[in-house]
């Protein structure tokens, strides 16, 4: 019974949905999630959750997949790291509304010390620790090795290796050159334009929230809910033929599901106004077309003419419409999950001929 | 009497002639130990105290550079025993495992390549939440970037070696993608408007797809490319890359602290 509500609450709208609402409400509250005592009770909280995850035979067979291993490992420092960073911030935040200095900027810790032995004597420990993981690890678990390459038999389901299933998930919302080609190509563009974007002087070379709010929370929600969180569902809730498959639901590769995504196209014509498609293609798109625009052209345009010209002042032009650009880029996979979720929405540009569906 | 004696060793001329000073405990050993030795001058001989706090730093850029070398080096052994051939790839694995005493080598190359995407995410993460791309730092963030994108075509590249099911369709999986690369890849948004008359320009015999496993599928050709890439081009590229990033984090002010 609560299996079966949790295999029904982790489908991607709901535990998505979840998870960005958890994720504003944690950035609202700093207060909250930068403390110790919140730090060990989620976590407590997760091991208990996991725990008792475990002693599910069909959870259990897709997460010891010995590749699924490292995911373990990337969530346990994920959250570890996430918290830990937040709670630093928080920390120095409320040093610096005292009027005091971030914990980094103390005059003990500006002393400087010797590279020999504080640097080495920790990079050593760290070397150590780190091979004796490596070891234990490799013992434990012997790499994974199937049958021989066999080029005319395809495993079901087929999934790249776990870094790239964020977005392999993503084929499910965008067509292979937006999803494999293009978002990537923004995300990388996008990292490498961060510094020259973030003008915001502050928050250099300590930790700190409240000082670079919008920075943090915009990162932190393309990392943990675009980024980690669509690693999961690629990974532990993916089955065959890539349908969905709740934590404790078993990989039944006849499981049916009722796949009827609809173009925006035909919404218009053949459901809005009951006539067939027009034989002209961009006649036939021409909602779509004229809702890309929007989205990309004229929103902007509007939302900078009515909100945006303090920002755009004080940022210049080319980084303003940079991150502009960025943004749009990034909030289009939610926007496109929502539309699919909601509407059934397969392409809001759909132009086969041209192999260019949106 | 153990004193005296690491006294006595570091008296000998064979430690001079290596080490050219004595014992790192006075303040010009200290800085010499750094200086002189090769490995050791990529740190500052001083540097501030809040640089060198693992709860600052997390050690996970070092750590990443860490994993890098035993990769290296588990790789290079590796190589020892392993043909980047259809005939033999599989069975040369399928050898590693049976007949190499104490064979956990490809276990700590594997393991270590999924570690190492993992450490160079975090390290990203926590150059983020610490400001630390801000100038005059912005050129190095761009560095990382790359190295962090070439480490996940490093083990991507890897991910094919074993010639088993796991490998070639996973690899499969991912080079599809490059195939719908707009103008680029056949099957890719404006690939068909590069037509002159019936001749099509960009087709799966010469797209980028065909570019990156030498063939129209993942075969043999593609064996031996994802092979050279991760042996040799991407740790060459990774390798000049890293000096630039290390060099880099010195002149542009070593790890970030508050101004």
């Amino acid at each position: 019974m609560l299996k079966e509500a949790i295999n029904y609450l982790s489908a991607p709208l709901y535990s998505f949905t979840t998870f960005i609402v958890l994720f504003g409400l944690a950035m609202k509250r700093m207060d909250i999630v930068g403390t110790k005592k919140f730090g060990w009770g989620l976590l407590i909280t997760i091991l208990a959750i996991f725990g008792w995850m475990l002693t599910d035979p069909s959870f259990f067979t897709v997460i010891s997949t010995p590749d699924n291993i490292p995911i373990i490992i990337l969530n346990a420092l994920v959250f570890w790291s996430t918290w830990f960073a937040l709670y630093k911030g928080h920390q120095n935040d409320l040093r610096i509304a005292r009027g005091e200095q971030p914990l980094e900027g103390t005059p003990e810790n500006r002393e400087k010390v010797w590279a020999w032995p504080n640097l080495v004597y920790t990079e050593l420990f760290c070397i150590i620790l780190c091979t004796i993981f490596l070891i234990v690890w490799a013992i434990f678990f012997k790499a994974p090795l199937e049958e021989p390459a066999n080029p005319t038999w395809a495993p079901n389901p087929a999934k790249a290796p776990w870094y790239f299933l964020g977005l392999q998930e993503m084929l499910v919302y965008f067509d292979p050159w937006m999803a494999g080609v293009v978002l990537p190509v923004i995300i990388i563009i996008g990292l490498i334009a961060i510094p020259f974007i973030d003008i915001n002087p502050k928050g250099n070379g300590y930790y700190t929230f409240a000082e670079r709010k919008y920075a943090i929370a915009g990162f932190c929600f393309g990392w943990l809910a675009l980024w980690i969180f669509l690693i999961q569902i690629g990974t532990f809730l993916r089955g065959p033929n890539w349908t969905f498959y709740g934590p404790f639901e078993v990989w039944d590769a006849h499981k049916v599901v009722a796949e009827n995504n609809v173009n925006l196209s035909e919404f218009f014509w053949i459901k809005g106004l009951s006539v067939a498609l027009p034989k002209n293609i961009f006649l036939r798109e021409i909602v779509g077309i004229i809702l890309t625009f929007g989205y990309l052209v004229a929103a902007p345009l509007y939302v900078t003419k009515k909100w945006g010209q303090d920002m755009l002042a004080r940022m210049g032009a080319a980084r303003y419409w940079l991150l502009m650009f960025l943004v749009l880029g990034m909030m289009s996979l939610p926007i496109k999950m929502y539309l699919r979720w909601f509407f059934t929405l397969k392409y809001i540009v759909a132009m086969p001929e041209f192999e260019l569906n949106l | 009497m153990s004193e005296g004696f690491a006294k006595k060793v570091a008296n000998t001329q064979v430690w001079k002639a290596i080490f050219r000073h004595g014992p790192p405990n006075n303040a010009r050993n200290r800085a010499a130990v750094v200086a002189g030795n090769v490995f050791l001058h990529l740190h500052p001989i001083k540097l501030k105290k809040s640089g060198v706090q693992l709860g600052y730093t997390w050690c996970m850029g070092g750590l990443t550079f860490f994993v890098f070398l035993s990769l290296t080096i588990t790789g290079v052994l590796l190589m020892f025993y392993y043909r980047p051939t259809a005939e033999y790839a599989f069975t040369d694995i399928i050898g590693l495992r049976e007949h190499v005493p104490l064979g956990i080598m490809r276990e700590l190359h594997r393991w270590g390549a999924h570690l190492m995407v993992i450490t160079v995410w975090i390290h990203m993460f926590r150059v983020f939440m610490t400001g630390s791309y801000k100038p005059p730092r912005e050129f190095n963030w761009g560095v990382g970037v790359i190295l962090l994108v070439l480490t996940m075509l490093l083990s991507f590249t890897g991910y094919l070696l074993p010639w088993d099911q796991l490998a070639i369709w996973a690899i499969t999986v991912g080079s599809n993608m490059a195939k719908a690369t707009p103008f680029l890849g056949h099957g890719g948004p404006g690939a068909m408007l590069a037509k002159i008359g019936d001749f099509v320009m960009v087709s799966d015999k010469n797209d980028v797809r065909f570019q990156l496993l030498g063939g129209r599928f993942v075969g043999e050709a593609a064996l031996l490319r994802f092979y050279i890439l991760h042996c040799v081009f991407i740790p060459l590229v990774v390798a000049v890359l890293i000096a630039v990033h290390f060099w880099r984090v010195r002149k542009d002010g070593g790890i970030s602290a508050p101004l």
